[in-house]
């Protein structure tokens, strides 16, 4: 395959071969594989599953099968560049979670586990995220937001 | 209790805590140093085998001995697996130890693969943890700078590399044998056991999987010796053959409707109103409780006349929960409707399946299959004699499923409709008022799922 039909870049793939001689298998790099891909390209394609698959000496149908048994990784479409997961589990549920994923939503005129037309902001509902002491809660890509309110809200997507 | 003297997390006020300088002022590592030259790794199996020290992850499975099935002689490596996948709605005491206090779960870390002659140990830490990530990777960089980790430890001939493995936002793979499967690359499938992990684990060696509480909890029993340990909790019930008692100190999570959520430590079996009213500051707004889940939401419901249970391993089961789980308390005031409760928890459940076991993939879609109709409004009084049917025969219990990911959802189920059936009954008359006592078989098809 010419580089110049590849998905995954040098950069990509130097990186990927970092974590061999963390395990004595090349099939357990799957998962350091998938997101060190999906932190480069916000998704991960058809293509670089083939080629995460040439890279760890596996069958493509074996890296597709543990991917998709993460629901995490995106195939379809890249998601956006800032990924909101906003808690549905109870503790946040408790203290107006719905309400939050609800006006997020409304915001920005998506149904959660969709991205925006432009591609900048994917909203996503998901399952306690370990942070019940300061529900409810969202994670902003990296950055856990506590305690949220819908004024807080509000902040929050003026600064995107 | 009042004179209880927190120490899992006695140093984390220090906002330096997360530090190696930190955490070797109150006497980090020094146990460490003296263990590796002083014991054997037996001796430190016999030490926390004497503390009684029960697994702090949800099954309470007694630590030491767990360790002592490792093969002796085994030819090839042992692994120890330190399962930071706490993904249990309501618990986040792994990551208070991770973010404020690396150092402690390393040391005990360290100890633990001392014991069980561990060369590799691999942290299998939840994705939505990246503060966690940071301050144990640098923990694990000042380790290897100070040489208590990496090669010949501290001079002992002892070697042990830590290597921190992401997940990526599944519940199962905090099932230990569930994360083993997922450490290897592939979907994280619980495997039937035996074997268990010890005599074949991870890529088919010796493997022990340990709660990061427990880690913790294994330094400061090698600091303070297991009579410590043994001198808070509930001693063992005789009446229960082989149990080893509730010993030692806990964290215990409090969330939902109460004035001061939050991670606290307190002797194991304090009494759960203790906790809420002592602990966290009473139910937010002056309100009463209705109903709490006494451990994480797998375990169940204590309903509000039932909160006196102590909150150790064998109790909740007596107030007819699955047990203490991991120690998640979630208090739900007079405002809170059971039947959301339960529409969440069958939610997060069908959701979480990893869909292996039939009874578990299809009873927990259909459980919220259910719920969704009830809260629909096309409730029938029927639906919870179903739904008790699906709670009664799906999981390990009854020997119908692999893992205890059933058995978690089954509990909430059964109390929610037994403690709570006369508000169901309510809610559906009232919601359905011309269909509620319907017998016939509804179509299935005619009801999509939640989302
Ligand atoms: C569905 C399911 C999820 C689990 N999740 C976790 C978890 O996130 N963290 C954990 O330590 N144990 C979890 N456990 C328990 C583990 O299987 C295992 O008992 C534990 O990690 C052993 O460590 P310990 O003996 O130190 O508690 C889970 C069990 C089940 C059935
Ligand atoms: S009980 Fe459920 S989660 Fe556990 S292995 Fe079976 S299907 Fe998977
Ligand atoms: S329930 Fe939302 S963080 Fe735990």
């Amino acid at each position: 395959m010419s580089s110049s039909h590849r998905i995954l870049t040098d950069e990509i793939i130097a990186e990927i071969k970092a974590y061999f001689p963390h395990y004595p298998t090349k099939q357990a790099v799957t998962l350091p594989a998938l997101h060190v891909v999906n932190r480069y390209l916000r998704w991960v394609p058809p293509e670089a599953v083939v080629e995460i698959a040439q890279l760890l000496e596996l069958a493509p149908a074996q890296v597709q099968d543990t991917m998709t048994f993460y629901r995490f990784f995106k195939q379809h479409e890249p998601h956006g560049l800032t990924r909101m997961s906003v808690c549905r589990s109870l503790s946040c549920a408790l203290r107006g979670g719905d309400q939050i994923l609800e006006h997020l939503c409304q915001k920005a005129g998506i149904r959660p586990g969709e991205t925006t037309p432009d591609g900048t902001l994917t909203i996503e509902a998901a399952e306690c995220l370990g942070a019940c002491d300061f529900a409810p809660c969202i994670m902003v890509n990296d950055q856990l937001h506590k305690e949220m309110t819908t004024e807080k809200v509000e902040k929050m997507m003026e600064g995107l | 209790m009042t004179d209880f003297e927190p120490v899992l997390l006695a140093n984390i006020q220090n906002p330096e805590s997360h530090t190696l300088r930190a955490y070797e002022a109150t006497g980090g590592y020094a146990t460490l140093r003296h263990v590796l030259q002083d014991w054997s790794p037996e001796q430190v199996v016999d030490e926390v085998k004497a503390s009684a020290l029960r697994g702090r992850g949800g099954a309470g499975f007694p630590c030491g001995l767990k360790w002592s099935f490792i093969p002796k002689g085994n030819p090839g490596p042992v692994y120890l697996c330190v399962n930071a996948d706490e993904s249990e709605p309501g618990t986040f005491s792994n990551r208070v130890l991770m973010e404020q206090d690396p150092h402690q779960v390393l040391e005990g870390t360290i100890l633990a693969g001392y014991a069980t002659g561990a060369s590799v140990a691999y942290i299998y830490l939840r994705y939505e943890y990246p503060q966690c990530l940071k301050r144990l990777q640098a923990a694990m960089d000042a380790c290897y700078e100070a040489g208590l980790l990496g090669q010949d430890i501290l001079g002992s001939r002892y070697s042990l590399d830590i290597i921190i493995h992401r997940g990526a936002a599944a519940y199962i793979c905090g099932e230990e044998t569930g994360l083993i499967e997922s450490l290897e690359g592939k979907r994280a499938w619980p495997r039937i056991k035996p074997p268990f992990p010890a005599v074949e684990g991870l890529f088919h060696q010796p493997t022990v999987v340990n709660n990061v509480e427990t880690l913790a909890c294994v330094r400061h029993i090698c600091e303070r010796g297991a009579g410590w340990f043994r001198s808070m909790g509930t001693p063992p019930d005789p009446d229960i053959p082989h149990d080893i008692g509730s010993l030692g100190p806990k964290l215990y999570c409090l969330s939902g409707h109460i004035e001061r959520p939050g991670c606290y430590e307190a002797p194991l079996g304090i009494p759960c109103r203790e906790l809420i009213d002592g602990y966290g500051g009473g139910v937010w707004h002056g309100r009463r409780a209705k109903a709490v889940v006494p451990g994480g939401i797998s375990t169940g419901l204590l309903s509000a006349d039932e909160l006196d249970c102590p909150l150790d391993f064998e109790s909740p089961i007596r107030y007819g929960c699955l047990g203490l789980g991991t120690a998640a308390v979630v208090v739900m005031d007079e405002t809170a409707s059971m039947i959301d409760f339960l529409h969440n928890s069958c939610r997060f459940f069908s959701h979480e399946s990893c869909g292996q076991c039939t009874p578990c993939r299809e009873g927990t879609a259909w459980s919220l299959a259910i719920l969704n109709r009830i809260k629909a409004g096309h409730g029938r009084i029927k639906d919870l004699d179903l739904l008790l049917e699906i709670g009664d025969s799906i999981g390990i219990i009854p020997g119908t499923t692999i893992c205890g990911l059933a058995d978690g959802a089954a509990w909430p189920i059964k109390n929610a409709i037994r403690k709570f059936r006369g508000e169901f009954e309510e809610y559906i008359k009232k919601t359905n008022p011309g269909g509620w006592d319907v017998q016939e078989p509804v179509p299935a098809l005619t009801f999509v799922g939640s989302h």
